[in-house]
C-alpha cells in the first residue's frame, strides 16, 4: 500500500506491514492427512494391507458420509448464525418416507398411494411417474419444515436448540405415523438410479457424493460472495450490531433455517434413493454427525465463525475414521467410543492452535 | 467462576512488605519494552516511570501502543522483551491474576462487565464472600458493594442487572471494581470516554483520594483538558515509540500535540456555515415509557443539531428510538414531510438515516470479522449488490479510501477488527455509516476514544457533510465539541427536553443550567 496522505498532512505508516494469512482450513486438512496416514501405517502393521490404495474403499469413505455431509453444509450455516439445528436427522427420516411413497412402482401391490386412505386423494397418479416428483416433494417439504423452524425462532425468540428439538421429536413421530411404522419399498428404478455409482476413470463414483460436492460448492459461494452470506456471519458475530446495521434478523434467520431444511430434504431424497426404500428410523443421530462435522471443520457454536470448506473436510474426517476402524476390524462398539474421543480431540487441536495464534 | 482467582490477603500483605524493604524512587518502572504483533510493531523499546501518589498521563495517537503497554502491565499480553520493576524489584507477570496479586489493577478501554449479572456479582466475581456450606453469601456481597459505593460516592443499586445500566454507569461500576482490589498501581485506559462532565469530576475526586493514599495511577486519555486537571506527569508515545516525559505544568496543549503527531493541529471544531434547508426530520411528542416523554424537535438539511444532557437524561435513548432500535410507545416521526412508523433500523435506513451507536463493543463492531466486512455491513442494504452477489472490488476501493481519510492505522483491511486499537475501531464504524451516504446522520459520541488529529478530521467531515445538505444529530458528552459543532443544541433532563438553544445563545453555563434543572 502506498503512503496514504490526506489534507491533514502525512499519515505515518511506520511499523506496519501486510501479513500473509494462512487459510484456517489448513490445520484441519493436516489433521485429516494425519489421521489417514495413521490408518495407513496401522493397516500395514495390523492387517498387512494398504488403507488408502484401494479404489473401492476411497469411494466408500465419502459415500457413507455424503448424506450427513449434505446436512452438515446446512447446519454449518445455522451454526454460523449462532444457532443449531437438531431436527435434521428426523427430517431425513420423515422425508425419506414421503419421498419413497412418491417413487413407488405398481409392482408393489401394497404401495402407499394404492392404499384406500391415500388413493381417495388421487395420489395413485404418482405411482410409476417421473422421478422428478419425489425429488421435488422431498426438497420442498424439507424447506417447509426448515421454514417452520425459522419462523418459530424468529417470531417467539425461543432458543434454536429448543425449537429444533421440538421439530426433531415431531418429525420422527411423523415418520412413524406416515405408514404406521411400515417401510416403504420397491421404488422406481429411474429414481433409485440417483443413489447408485457410475464409473469415472475406473473409480466407482456414487452420485450422492457428486450431489454433496455440488451443494457444498454452491453454499460456499453463497456464504463467501453474496449478501446472504455476509448477513449470516454478521448475525452470528454480533446480533445487536447486525440489527443496528439494518439487517432484519428474523427474516434472515428464516431463510437460513429454510436452507438447512431444504438440504435435510435433499439428504432424505438421496438416502431413500440409495437404500431403495424409506424407513421410519432412517437418519437417527445424523444431526449429531452433521454438527460434529461442522465443528471439526472449525465452525464455532457461539456463532460468527465457520466455513463450508472446513465442514467438507470435517465430514471426510468422520468418513475416514469410520472406514479406518472397519478396515482394522475394530468392533462397532469400540468404534463409537473412540469416534467420540476423536471428535473432541480434533476440536481441541483446532482451539489450541487458534489460542496460540491470538496470544502471540 | 474458578475459586483459584481469590487473592489471599496474606499474599497482598507479603507483597507490600517486600516493597517496603526495597524502597525505590519509583513505584513502577518499565524499560526497553518491545511487543510485536503479526505485521505491527506495537511497542518499540518504550519506557515509563510511575511515582507513588501521582497520576501519570499517557498520551498518543490511536494505535500508538498505549493500551498494549497497559495490557502487558496487567499480565494480559507477554512482551517480547523488556525490564519491569515494581517497588524496586524486578518482576515478570505471567497472567492477569499474577498482576492483581502484585498490586496492579486495570480499567479497560472497552467495558468488560457481564450484562445478565448484577452489579455486585460483577464486582466480586471470583472473590465472592462465602457463607455456610461454602455457598456464596449474597447479602454480604451486597453489603460490601454498598460500602465500596459509599466510600466512592457512587449511587447505583448493587442488585440491579448491569445490562440495565447506561454506558456511563457501567463505566462507574468498572471504576469501582478496579478500586476494590486496593491495588498500588491503578491503570485507567480512557475511563472518561463515555462520561459527562459530572461523572468526570466525580472520578477525579476518587482519583485524588487514591493519590492521597499513596497509589500510583496511569491515566490514558485523548482529552487535553483532563491532562492538565488531573495529571502530575505526562509521557507521550508515537507509533509505538517513546517520545518524552514531562511534568504536566511544564508543557502546553500544543507541545503535547506536537509530540504526539509530529505536526501542528489547529482549529479543533471548525463547523463552517452551511445553508440550512428544509425540515427533514420532525419529531413530535415522542415517548418511550419510563425513559423519555414528549420529546419534540425539528431537524433541517445542512444543520448540526447537538444533543446535550447529563447521563440518564435519555439522549441516546431518543436517538435509538428515532432509528427504530427501540420503537416509540407514543408520538410521531415525520421524515421528509411524510409520517413514518420507524419500527426497526432497516426501516430507518430505507429513509436515508444512519446511526453510529455509543457502545462500539456491544452494538457496533463485529469483533470476529475483518475490517473490510465491518466497514461494508450497512451499505450492503442498499448498494454494491447485484443479483445477491457482493461487488467486492468496488467496495474494497471505497472502504480503503474512507479508511485512509480517517487515518485507520492497520497493515491491511483483511485484519480482524479486534486487533485494532479502540480509536481505530471507532473510525471503522464511522466509515461504515458514511459509506451509506445518509441524508440524516445520527452520531452518538462520534469521537469517543479518537485522538486529536483524527478528531479534527472527523469534525471537518461532519462540517463538510452538513455543507452537502446532510442533516446531523450529534450527541456528545464533551461540551466544547457540542458548542463548537452545533447550529442548535437540544438540552435534555431526565427524559424531557428542557430547552433548545441557538448557536449564538448557547454556552456552557446555559446548557448546564438546563441540563440539571
Ligand atoms: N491483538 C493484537 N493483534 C494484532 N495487532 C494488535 C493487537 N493489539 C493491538 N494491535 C496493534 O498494535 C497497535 C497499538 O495498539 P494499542 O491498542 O496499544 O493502541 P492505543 O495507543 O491504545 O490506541 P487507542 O488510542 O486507539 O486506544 C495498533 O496498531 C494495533 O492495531
Ligand atoms: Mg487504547
Amino acid at each position: 500500500m502506498s503512503e496514504a496522505t490526506n489534507e491533514l498532512g502525512n499519515t505515518s505508516k511506520t511499523g506496519l506491514k501486510k501479513v500473509r494469512r494462512i487459510p484456517p482450513e489448513l490445520s484441519i486438512l493436516l489433521v485429516l492427512i494425519g489421521i489417514a496416514l495413521i490408518f495407513e501405517v496401522m493397516g500395514w502393521y495390523v492387517v498387512g494391507d494398504s488403507f488408502l490404495a484401494n479404489k473401492q474403499r476411497l469411494s466408500i469413505i465419502v459415500l457413507q458420509v455424503a448424506v450427513t455431509g449434505i446436512i452438515a453444509v446446512g447446519v454449518t450455516q445455522v451454526i454460523i448464525t449462532g444457532g443449531v439445528d437438531l431436527s435434521s436427522g428426523s427430517m431425513v427420516g420423515f422425508i425419506a418416507m414421503v419421498v419413497a411413497s412418491f417413487a413407488q412402482t405398481s409392482l408393489n401391490a401394497r404401495a402407499v398411494f394404492l392404499q384406500p386412505e391415500y388413493a381417495q386423494f388421487g395420489l395413485s397418479w404418482f405411482i410409476d411417474s417421473s422421478p422428478l416428483w419425489p425429488i421435488l416433494v422431498g426438497i420442498l417439504l424439507g424447506a417447509f419444515l426448515g421454514y417452520l423452524n425459522g419462523l418459530v425462532i424468529a417470531k417467539t425468540g425461543i432458543p434454536p436448540f429448543i425449537a429444533t428439538l421440538g421439530m426433531m421429536v415431531s418429525a420422527r413421530g411423523l415418520a412413524k405415523w406416515y405408514t404406521e411404522g411400515q417401510p416403504v419399498a420397491l421404488l422406481n428404478e429411474n429414481f433409485t438410479w440417483l443413489g447408485q455409482s457410475f464409473n469415472l476413470w475406473g473409480f466407482p463414483v456414487p452420485r450422492t457424493v457428486i450431489v454433496f460436492f455440488i451443494v457444498a460448492i454452491i453454499c460456499h459461494v453463497a456464504l463467501s460472495y453474496t449478501r446472504y452470506g455476509k448477513f449470516t456471519y454478521a448475525i452470528g458475530a454480533n446480533p445487536q450490531a447486525a440489527r443496528v446495521s439494518g439487517i432484519d434478523i428474523g427474516k434472515h434467520l428464516i431463510k437460513v433455517y429454510a436452507v438447512a431444511g431444504l438440504l435435510s430434504g435433499l439428504a432424505g431424497v438421496m438416502l431413500a434413493a440409495r437404500a431403495q426404500s424409506g424407513q421410519p428410523n432412517m437418519g437417527i443421530s445424523f444431526e449429531l454427525d452433521a454438527i460434529a462435522a461442522a465443528v471439526i471443520g472449525g465452525a464455532s457454536l457461539t456463532g460468527g465463525v465457520g466455513r463450508i470448506t472446513g465442514t467438507v473436510i470435517g465430514t471426510i474426517i468422520l468418513g475416514v475414521v469410520t472406514s479406518g476402524f472397519t478396515f482394522l476390524k475394530v468392533g462397532a462398539y469400540y468404534q463409537e467410543i473412540v469416534k467420540g474421543a476423536i471428535i473432541v480431540a480434533a476440536v481441541v487441536i483446532d482451539v489450541y492452535r487458534q489460542r496460540k495464534k491470538s496470544r502471540a | 467462576m474458578a475459586r483459584s482467582q481469590v487473592i489471599s490477603p496474606q499474599t497482598m500483605q507479603a507483597v507490600r512488605n517486600s516493597g517496603a524493604v526495597a524502597q525505590s524512587e519509583y513505584l513502577l518502572e518499565v524499560k526497553d519494552v518491545r511487543k510485536e504483533f503479526p505485521g505491527v510493531v506495537a511497542l518499540d523499546n518504550v519506557e515509563l516511570r510511575l511515582r507513588r501518589g501521582t497520576v501519570h498521563a499517557l498520551m498518543g495517537e490511536n494505535g500508538a501502543g498505549k493500551s498494549t503497554l497497559m495490557k502487558i502491565l496487567a499480565g494480559i499480553y507477554t512482551p517480547d522483551s523488556g525490564i519491569f520493576r515494581l517497588r524496586g524489584q524486578e518482576i515478570r507477570l505471567k497472567n492477569p491474576l499474577d498482576a492483581l496479586e502484585n498490586g496492579i489493577a486495570m480499567i479497560h478501554q472497552e467495558l468488560n462487565l457481564m450484562a445478565p449479572m448484577t452489579v455486585s456479582e460483577n464486582i466480586w466475581i471470583g472473590r465472592e464472600p462465602s457463607g455456610r456450606f461454602g455457598l456464596i453469601d449474597h447479602a454480604e456481597m451486597n453489603r460490601r458493594t454498598e460500602a465500596l459505593f459509599e466510600r466512592l460516592g457512587i449511587e447505583i443499586d448493587p442488585e440491579i442487572r448491569v445490562g440495565k445500566l447506561s454506558v456511563a454507569n457501567r463505566q462507574m461500576v468498572e471504576i469501582a471494581k478496579a478500586v476494590s482490589f486496593d491495588s498500588d498501581v491503578l491503570i485507567m485506559d480512557e475511563p472518561t470516554s463515555a462520561l459527562t462532565d459530572k461523572e468526570v469530576s466525580h472520578l477525579f475526586r476518587i482519583i485524588r483520594s487514591l493519590k492521597a493514599d499513596g497509589k500510583g495511577i496511569i491515566y490514558i486519555t485523548h482529552k487535553m483538558n483532563e491532562l492538565f486537571e488531573i495529571a502530575d506527569e505526562v509521557s507521550v508515545f508515537r507509533d509505538g515509540k517513546y517520545i518524552a516525559t514531562h511534568n504536566s505544568v511544564d508543557v502546553t496543549r500544543d507541545d503535547i500535540i506536537r509530540m504526539m503527531v509530529g505536526r501542528e493541529i489547529t482549529q479543533m471544531f471548525p463547523k463552517e456555515a452551511a445553508t440550512i434547508g428544509d425540515i427533514v426530520l420532525s419529531v413530535r411528542d415522542l415517548t418511550l415509557n419510563g425513559i423519555f416523554k414528549d420529546v419534540s424537535f425539528d431537524l433541517r438539511a445542512g444543520e448540526v443539531l447537538g444533543f446535550a444532557g447529563l447521563v440518564g437524561s435519555g439522549r441516546s435513548n431518543v436517538a435509538e428510538t428515532i432509528f427504530g432500535v427501540t420503537p416509540a410507545n407514543a408520538g410521531t416521526i415525520e421524515l421528509f414531510g411524510k409520517q413514518v412508523v420507524v419500527s426497526s433500523p432497516s426501516v430507518a435506513m430505507r429513509h436515508g438515516m444512519a446511526f453510529l451507536t455509543e457502545d462500539r463493543k456491544e452494538t457496533g463492531c463485529f469483533l470476529l470479522l475483518d475490517i473490510q466486512e465491518n466497514a461494508q455491513m450497512a451499505v450492503l442494504q442498499q448498494r454494491y449488490v447485484r443479483f445477491g452477489f457482493v461487488q467486492q472490488e468496488k467496495l474494497r476501493k471505497e472502504a480503503d479510501e474512507m479508511a485512509n481519510r480517517l487515518r485507520v492505522r492497520t497493515p491491511d483491511m483483511a485484519e480482524p477488527i479486534i486487533n485494532l486499537s479502540g480509536g481505530n475501531q471507532q473510525k471503522v464504524l464511522i466509515c461504515r455509516w458514511l459509506m451509506t451516504n445518509p441524508r440524516i446522520l445520527i452520531l452518538d459520541e462520534p469521537t469517543r476514544g479518537i485522538d486529536v488529529g483524527a478528531k479534527a478530521e472527523i469534525h471537518r467531515l461532519i462540517s463538510q457533510l452538513a455543507g452537502q445538505g446532510v442533516a446531523i444529530i450529534m450527541i456528545s458528552s464533551e461540551m466544547p465539541e457540542v458548542l463548537g459543532m452545533s447550529d442548535r443544541v437540544v438540552v435534555l433532563h431526565e427524559g424531557r427536553v428542557t430547552g433548545i438553544l441557538d448557536r449564538a445563545e448557547a454556552d456552557q453555563v446555559k446548557i448546564m443550567e438546563l441540563a440539571s434543572r
